[in-house]
């Protein structure tokens, strides 16, 4: 067996055994959900720091985004601005999110929905969202892993990675559900310190080896050649509204997301989130260096499929021991957020779906939720190892877009209630509506041309979906107030 | 006394930097061999969190 393979091995199965040390928790009784799932909301500035950073940054991200480089050059660069001002808006709506919700009680968006609206319609509606956006996510983790396991050959390639897969799987099944939040973020501790020992060494090794940054961005330019644009280092002006649009819409969205909201929420103060908005940026620093080694990747002359470049870059410029820790890496990291994904988005369900649906106000027992984790898991391995990927793929871009079409909802109801919840739930249909047939026109693009007059903007679904979304919530409230007041509850 | 809400005016900065995409669609000038594009951005993830770290202790202050 080989050195790579070797250390890769040891690394995984380490990350996994710090999570079953989180089960065994004196302190607390994981039997009561809000020690189960939100780790007693006793985190401080630094672990809700790694916890953040392991639950956003994940594995997919990781592999993806340089492979978007890597395919389509400056454009798949917009992660960066997006992972910069979703911290302006942590730091002013989310920080506010936590205190309501530390104040009344509340552990999902779907619980602030119910108690700021009294609708449990818009409370169904909002939960199902995070639900079905967070199902194709979790899948994308496992997509990411396979990309490595692929990559490294020997005995953890077997039915193309399919038996580690479904170890690792079981394993992380397992102490999520008996450790809950706390597991997640015991190995986020891990995985975080490995992510940065891995970046650390990618630009110190990588930049040098390829002749120097100016000479990987010529290469990467001529290697690109965009038949579409002149200058494929740059985004082409057409395409710049397309680019803002990408960067804004996804920053709304991502705290949005039922894992951010978890681990948000596990947080113990609001100033420790105000904190992390300040703090967490300097993983966006890490995302920013991992997109250009997209074009690195073009330089060194790699010709693969783009999910798998990074690991091959790793293979060609580490050596051997560090490239298998540079791949547990990836895989570790799409533990950490499958596991928080998976946990966060079976809250979701039990609380704002099934107990609304059957008429019951959420239960304090961790009980059912801990057993639609590991549905969930299952759903999520079943989905890779029997669909095509691209399906997943497609699943998530339209999960994105139907995320922003909760955040009038959210956002709009943390300082005011002069929104009706009637109005929103008009608001949310058409927007699921509006974004689900963006998608769907134009062969699941994330991209959409609208026509002005003689004007052409090509600009991102998500976002022009939200607009029409919170048109029709103003439009809904305006009728309704010209309408006679109606008898309020309470 | 100087309202909270005049500091968070500080973080509509970012917005306006980063998402404005023709001020910097640009090679030149370039850093360390990297063209401006990137290396703007990447410097507006540093000024952001910079620009919060200030607001955080700003806001903070007036709040005791």
């Amino acid at each position: 067996m080989n050195v790579t393979v070797t250390v890769f091995a040891i690394l995984v199965l380490a990350a996994s055994a710090l999570g079953f040390t989180a089960t065994r928790t004196k302190s607390a009784d994981l039997r009561d959900l809000q020690e189960w799932a939100l780790g007693g909301r006793r985190f401080g500035t630094l672990l809700s720091w790694f916890l953040l950073g392991g639950d956003l940054y994940t594995a997919y991200t990781f592999v993806a985004l340089p492979a978007l480089v890597y395919g389509v050059g400056a454009l798949g660069f917009f992660a960066v601005p997006y992972a910069t001002i979703a911290y302006p808006i942590v730091f002013l709506f989310l920080a506010r999110f936590w205190s309501i919700a530390h104040e009344r009680g509340y552990m999902t968006v779907g619980d602030f929905v119910r108690g700021r609206y009294r609708s449990r319609t818009l409370e169904i509606a909002i939960a199902a969202t995070g639900v079905l956006a967070a199902l194709p996510y979790i899948a994308l983790q496992i997509v990411g892993m396979k990309a490595v396991l692929s990559q490294l050959g020997g005995f953890v390639a077997i039915g193309g990675g399919a038996m580690p897969l479904a170890v690792a799987f079981a394993l992380l099944a397992a102490y999520t559900y008996f450790g809950g939040l706390r597991a997640p973020a015991t190995i986020a501790i891990f995985k975080d310190i490995l992510i940065y020992a891995t970046i650390v060494a990618a630009i110190l090794i990588i930049p040098h080896a390829l002749g120097g940054w100016h000479s990987i961005f010529t290469a990467a330019g001529k290697a690109l050649s965009a038949p579409l644009h002149r200058q494929p280092l740059l985004v082409a002006p057409q395409m710049q509204f397309a680019y803002a649009t990408l960067a804004l819409g996804s920053a709304f969205s991502l705290f949005l997301y039922p894992h951010a909201i978890t681990s948000l929420l596990s947080a113990k103060s609001a100033d420790v989130v105000r904190r992390n908005a300040a703090l967490l940026p300097l993983y966006s620093i890490l995302l920013g260096i991992i997109a250009l080694l997209g074009f690195a990747a073009l330089a060194a002359g790699i010709h693969a499929p783009p999910n798998e470049i990074v690991p091959m870059l790793f293979a060609r410029f580490f050596p051997p021991w560090f490239a298998g820790l540079a791949d547990a890496t990836i895989v570790i990291g799409a533990l950490v957020p499958a596991s928080i994904m998976a946990l966060g988005a079976a809250n979701l369900f039990v609380r704002n779906v099934v107990a609304p649906i059957s008429g019951k106000i959420p239960s304090s027992n961790a009980a059912a939720t801990k057993w639609l984790t590991l549905a969930f898991c299952a759903l999520s391995l079943l989905l890779v190892l029997y669909m095509n990927v691209k399906f997943a793929i497609y699943f998530q871009l339209l999960g994105g877009a139907w995320v922003l079409q909760t955040a009038p909802t959210i956002l709009l109801g943390l300082n005011s209630r002069s929104i009706p919840g009637r109005a929103l739930l008009a608001g949310w249909v058409i927007g699921m509506i509006a974004a689900t047939s963006f998608a769907v026109s134009d062969g699941f693009s994330p991209l959409v041309a609208i026509h002005i007059g003689a004007f052409t903007l090509v600009g991102f679904i998500a976002v022009y979906a939200v607009l029409i979304n919170l048109a029709v919530a103003f439009g809904a409230t305006l009728l309704l107030r010209v309408r006679p007041p109606e008898i309020e509850a309470a | 006394m100087m309202a909270r809400r005049a500091w968070y005016w500080l973080l509509a900065l970012p917005f306006i930097a980063l998402l404005d995409v023709p001020i910097y669609d640009r090679i030149d000038p370039r850093f360390a061999g990297i063209p401006f594009f990137y290396w703007y951005q990447l410097a507006w993830v540093v000024l952001t969190a910079m620009l919060l770290g200030v607001v955080y202790l700003a806001t903070r202050v007036r709040e005791r």
